[in-house]
């Protein structure tokens, strides 16, 4: 097959292309470039975005004998990652934006274009799997990213290769280690890349402004302070509240809602933020692109590095009712719900999540 | 493979790499500074080198200043001149430049604005992306006590139209203005006579001749005052100190004796050459659009093309594909590519700027490369048109 390789200049996507070639594929590597001023984003095997990163790549295909292109991706790449990641925010929702990164450029602007221009599929070095259609997990629990690839479609995936789902990271640099890769010690990055210096509420702060709005106690409804802008708030955020006077239980408050048009934050007690059952009704899909037989047993995980925990799903007037066994913490609107199979070690499906129920009875 | 991007760079000629390889390995020759028997060999490799170097482009041979290359000899002439001129009169501050000019000259111009006070006078051009001689009067004439220098380029290298460089060298002649002129293009195909050009300053590059990379030569007439900036040993006039390279200045001076011998009949066969090219391209593919027509003067090499509907990055891909090696204009440190200033400066849009492709042919080129090039070009312009994405709204 004619295979493009998306190289980041990090291990995972050298490895993967290295692996694309040993397969006997016509591999050509591509790095985006996705800032128009290079220098600016992040360095890191995720970074993506650095002249060296591009350097990296390079040198990687020069090994392997590929040819090797930079594409421009930047223009997409701040609207439908940076300008949306902004207006998230803005709406009161937290977005995830490597997520939406895969959705919108590697799977969607990338691929389309390598598919018009001849090629058959892109692999990348997700620490993913890929069998029959269908999403694994990793049998690297710390680095599978199966949580943030959910959201790609059958249409999307039968274009696609992950040959790094039965590989751990260690295996993954040893295995670049042995071929010769300069870069097979090159550092992980984990935070998101068009903020260098990892100060995500000061960047919201600095592109959209001061909002100040107040903060309002949920079991009163008494306003008992006012921030600077309800896009520095998480649902489940304790610390940085700037509350000066104590609940009258004496207990700790934390973040349960964010409304942004009135900019209002709610606050309240920890029991507020068990919720026991989510909705999702925003891009739905079934990675097997056969809807399941609802009522279901799943597991469900609702951010990239939390568990999957056991659910009961059902499907109702197009909008998934997610039911907790047993209830979670910290859930916000804007992100996504993944669900696995009772074992765990495949994808169902994604949606995002638009609602939730705490034990309380608190709906936000 | 058919290598269509001789412009960037043109294959070593093998007499050049042949005498390169023998001074190489003569054990005898050291460092042309020194003053025993292999100092003394050396010295006369370089002085017999720059003789002939001197011949090839009307020069006398104390007019020849050896550099690393084409960006190094910009650098020194116009860096090195707008300090002397302004250190003998304070105001004069004013460059004339072309927008269409190589990044080795219009970023030293642009630093020479940020940190030494120049003002930069932005000469008009025609549509072809040339300078004419009443734009460059108009300029001198408005202030010429205030003038350090001009420079404008022999040939640009994106397009190959030609300046009426004579014509300029003229007006600023008589304006009592030094001309610095950027033949990197030119030299290998046009005649260059630098004695009766009247030029002030001339840069001309070694691998663009066939010769060695990180060879170059900076023609610079005896009265021309110029300020240095590499310090040490003195060499070259005291303007350009450092060790010489002995080999690589016997090759660029074999290379220049090739193009003095060669470059009447080249610039006839590859003129020939270029004009199978565009014709067989625009016969297949109507709508695409020369960019300079065959009657403005222009290099013999050279032919930019644009397509519409089609990102150049990815044509150069798919022509990469099918084996055919042309060129899209400038890219970043990263890689990508860049809409080309030079478009850009005749008026066009960013997707025309975007779309065009330079093939320019060299001393190996042959018609059978042409041919396998119009035949490869018409499928990759329309698989790029299909692979086409919309520009985003508001971001460019």
């Amino acid at each position: 097959m004619r295979v493009l390789a998306a190289m980041s200049g990090g291990v995972d996507s050298a490895v993967a292309a290295a692996l694309a070639v040993d397969a006997g594929h016509d591999v050509t590597g591509v790095h985006l470039a996705l800032s128009r001023q290079p220098g600016t984003l992040r360095t890191g095997s995720r970074g993506c975005c650095t002249v060296e990163d591009a350097f990296d790549a390079r040198r990687v295909s020069d090994l392997l004998e590929i040819p090797y292109y930079v594409w421009d991706f930047s223009a997409e790449f701040a609207r439908d990652v940076v300008d949306d990641f902004l207006a998230e925010y803005r709406a009161g929702r937290t977005p995830n934006p490597c997520l939406r990164c895969n959705e919108k450029i590697k799977f969607e602007a990338l691929l389309d274009r390598a598919i018009a221009l001849g090629f058959d599929a892109v692999v990348t070095g997700h620490h993913v799997g890929l069998v029959d259609g269908i999403l694994q997990r990793s049998v690297d629990p710390a680095k599978d990213q199966s949580y943030v690839l959910a959201v790609l479609t059958p249409q999307q995936l039968a274009h696609t290769m992950f040959p790094l789902g039965q590989m751990t990271k260690t295996q993954v640099r040893a295995e670049a280690g042995r071929r010769g890769f300069a870069v097979a010690a090159k550092p992980d990055s984990y935070d998101i890349c068009f903020i260098p210096d990892g100060d995500t509420r000061g960047y919201l702060t600095e592109k959209l402004g001061q909002a100040p709005g107040p903060l309002v106690d949920a079991d009163t409804g008494e306003q008992i302070g006012t921030h600077q802008g309800h896009f520095g708030f998480t649902i489940g955020q304790r610390k940085g509240l700037g509350i000066d006077h104590p609940a009258a239980d004496g207990r700790p408050r934390f973040v349960l809602g964010i409304e942004p048009v009135s900019g209002t934050v709610t606050v309240g007690g920890q029991q507020h933020l068990d919720i026991i059952r989510i909705e999702a009704g925003h891009r739905i899909v079934f990675s097997s692109g056969r809807m399941p037989d609802f009522p279901l047993r799943a597991r469900a995980q609702v951010r990239a590095h939390g568990a999957a925990v056991p659910v009961r799903v059902e499907l109702i007037d197009e909008v998934l009712q997610v039911t907790f066994d047993e209830p979670v913490q910290g859930i916000a609107p804007g992100q996504s719900v993944v669900l696995y199979d009772e074992s765990d070690t495949y994808v169902i499906g994604a949606a995002t999540i638009t609602a939730s129920v705490s034990a309380a009875g608190a709906s936000v | 493979m058919v290598y269509l991007d001789h412009a960037a760079t043109t294959p070593m000629l093998s007499a050049v790499a042949a005498r390169m390889s023998e001074v190489q390995r003569d054990p005898l020759v050291g460092n042309p500074s020194s003053l025993h028997a292999a100092g003394r060999r050396a010295r006369r490799i370089v002085e017999e080198s720059r003789e002939q170097v001197a011949a090839a482009f009307g020069a006398h041979p104390s007019e020849v200043l050896f550099t690393s290359g084409g960006t190094e000899s910009n650098n020194l002439a116009i860096a090195g001149l707008y300090r002397a001129r302004r250190a003998a009169d304070p105001v004069r501050r004013r460059i004339l430049v072309s927008p269409v000019e190589h990044h080795a000259v219009l970023d030293v111009v642009e630093s020479l604005a940020r940190t030494e006070g120049a003002e930069l006078d932005w000469l008009p051009i025609d549509p072809a992306g040339r300078v004419l001689p009443e734009g460059f009067a108009a300029a001198l004439q408005r202030d010429p006590q205030g003038v350090a220098l001009a420079t404008v380029m022999t040939a640009n290298n994106e397009l190959g139209t030609r300046t009426a460089i004579r014509e300029l060298a003229h007006l600023a002649a008589e304006a009592g203005v030094p001309l610095h002129t950027d033949a990197a293009q030119a030299a290998p195909v046009l005649p260059i006579d630098f004695g009766a050009d009247g030029a002030s300053a001339v840069s001309i590059t070694g691998h663009k001749l066939g010769g060695p990379g990180g060879t170059g030569i900076l023609l610079l007439r005896r009265d021309v005052a110029l300020t240095p900036w590499l310090h040490g040993g003195g060499q070259e006039r005291g303007l350009r100190s450092g060790t010489l390279d002995t080999a690589g200045i016997s090759g660029l001076a074999v290379a220049a004796s090739d193009a003095q011998v060669q470059r009447a009949d080249r610039a006839a066969r590859l003129t020939a050459l270029r004009e199978q090219l565009a014709t067989g391209v625009l016969v297949a593919l109507p709508d695409a659009i020369r960019t300079v027509g065959p009657d403005v003067p222009q290099l013999p090499g050279i032919l930019h093309l644009r397509f519409p509907g089609a990102e150049a990055e990815t044509l150069l891909m798919l022509l990469d594909r099918a084996e055919v090696q042309c060129s899209a204009g400038a890219a970043c440190s990263a890689g990508v590519t860049r809409a080309s200033h030079v478009l850009l400066a005749l008026g066009l849009d960013e997707d025309a700027a975007r779309s065009g492709l330079r093939f320019s042919l060299g001393h190996t080129s042959t018609a059978a490369d042409v041919a396998a090039a119009v035949a490869a070009v018409p499928e990759a312009v329309a698989r790029a048109r299909a692979a086409a994405r919309p520009s985003p709204v508001g971001v460019r």
